[in-house]
């Protein structure tokens, strides 16, 4: 399913239609300006030639200097706006829709589930069928951040307080990566995410897998890690469903309303930790637990000093659990 | 009969030049042959391969290691001069056996410890532990 080239983020590699338009537009920019930029410094040293032709100012002027800006422009013009209208309607209209919110540093990523009618709420990948146009839904809930898939389409701002959109359409599948694209405070570098885009029926049976609550934890070390993670009042920036919405009602509706942190309910499925700053495995999940500032400073998490080594070990082995 | 004097001085300061610099050379081939002695101390390790495994586990999200991309997170020590510590974890000896028990399974050799089983498998940690012997 994966491919090295398709993990690039590049402008250079489009895998939509769009991203296909706009990689045109590049490459006609790129080549058209490099011509006109070594035709008029060949123009210059002709002219610097020690026994250069005296010219016409009146036909460079008028020639040169406008005639053939106003041809070049209009053409261009002409031809980008035709081939702008081919891009990809931004509706949710007749599109799966994916509801996106920027956080400081982090992607909530909400879907509805066809069965149920309910939300699914995950973070930092967007899971997509391929060849069909999906909608994004984009909000921010802090400061303005930007949606970026340089593979798929173009950038969208996502700002406090507004919905924008933007359609996508992976033509084959893969994983895109994505990431901020307006600078949005101290870990804006690292905040990531990847675009997997699936066969319909591998998208609809993992679609299935996320609406379930999260796996039991059916041996010691996993429970240990469970009590742990509640123990440590995990819950009151972090959803797992099916294990915090239950008892104490009160931390869950807090979580609900501030939703400082990522849902973990299938933590586990995810193939970075950290909106992309890290590999998803016990190790690197121990290692963020630990000290999430040595690894992403300014981060809203703080560090966990006061765990033993057991339950350390035992919480990472959980949520790499939650599949 | 001073400037046989003066020749003989010279011969002597010489004498004395060439064999600070033979010493000098002597023992930085024994330094050396130390270092490779150790990386290589880990019979079929390769520490170059070994390098891209501590990178591609991503070691660096707890340790800080020299020469290996990643976050340089400070949960665990750091790895600069792992190849030449008497201990692993501070109180294993170091030996190359150990090292590679302990990159398997970390908490069976020291229970108590923050750092997790990775699934290593024998042969990634023999070139682990050979990259580990090159930390001088």
């Amino acid at each position: 399913m994966t491919t090295a080239i398709s993990e690039l983020q590049s402008v250079l590699h489009p895998a939509g239609a769009d991203a296909a338009i706009i990689h045109q537009f590049s490459w006609v920019l790129f080549v058209g300006g490099a011509i006109i930029f070594v035709a008029v410094m060949a123009l210059l040293a002709l002219g610097m030639r020690r026994q250069a032709r005296p010219v016409r100012p009146g036909l460079w002027i008028f020639g040169a200097g406008i005639a053939f800006p106003v041809v070049v422009l209009t053409a261009l013009l002409t031809w980008s706006t035709w081939r702008s209208a081919e891009l990809a309607p931004q509706t949710s209209h007749k599109a799966l829709t994916i509801s996106v919110t920027g956080k400081m540093w982090w992607w909530e990523v909400r879907y509805r589930d066809p069965a149920s009618g309910r939300e699914i709420v995950s973070a930092n990948e967007i899971h997509i069928p391929v060849g069909e146009s999906v909608y994004l839904g984009l909000t921010a809930s802090d400061v303005i951040h930007s949606l970026w898939v340089p593979s798929l389409a173009g950038k969208r701002d996502m700002i406090p307080g507004r919905v924008t959109g933007l359609t996508l359409r992976a033509d084959k599948p893969g994983v895109y990566r994505g990431q901020c694209a307006e600078y949005c405070g101290e870990q804006h570098a690292r905040m990531a995410f990847h675009v997997i885009a699936l066969p319909r029926p591998e998208f609809d049976a993992w679609l299935a897998r996320q609406a379930a609550p999260a796996v039991a934890a059916d041996t010691t070390v996993l429970q240990r890690g469970r009590d742990a993670f509640l123990a440590q009042s995990c819950q009151a920036c972090h959803t797992i469903r099916g294990v915090t919405d239950t008892g104490n009602n009160l931390q869950q509706q807090i979580a609900d309303i501030a939703r400082r942190g990522p849902d973990l309910t299938h933590v586990g499925s995810r193939r970075t930790i950290g909106a992309g700053t890290l590999d998803n495995h016990r190790g690197t999940l121990a290692g963020w637990i630990a000290d999430p500032q040595a690894i992403k400073p300014g981060v809203f998490m703080p560090p966990s000093h006061d765990l033993d080594g057991e339950t350390l070990r035992a919480l990472a082995t959980y949520l790499e659990h939650l599949k | 009969m001073r400037n046989l004097y003066c020749q003989y001085g010279g011969f002597r300061t010489l004498l004395r030049a060439v064999a600070a610099l033979a010493c000098t050379i002597l023992t930085s081939a024994c330094h050396q042959s130390d270092a490779s002695t150790e990386a290589t101390r880990v019979a079929g390790g390769d520490p170059e391969r070994g390098r891209l495994l501590t990178q591609q586990y991503q070691c660096a999200a707890c340790h800080f290691i020299p020469n290996v991309q990643g976050a340089n997170g400070d949960a665990g020590p750091s790895l600069e001069y792992m190849g030449r510590l008497s201990y692993i974890a501070g109180s294993i000896p170091n030996q190359p056996d150990n090292m590679i028990r302990f990159l398997k399974n970390p908490p069976a050799e020291k229970p108590g410890t923050l750092m997790p089983a990775l699934g290593i498998s024998d042969e990634e940690a023999r070139h682990m532990a050979a990259y580990m012997y090159t930390l001088r």
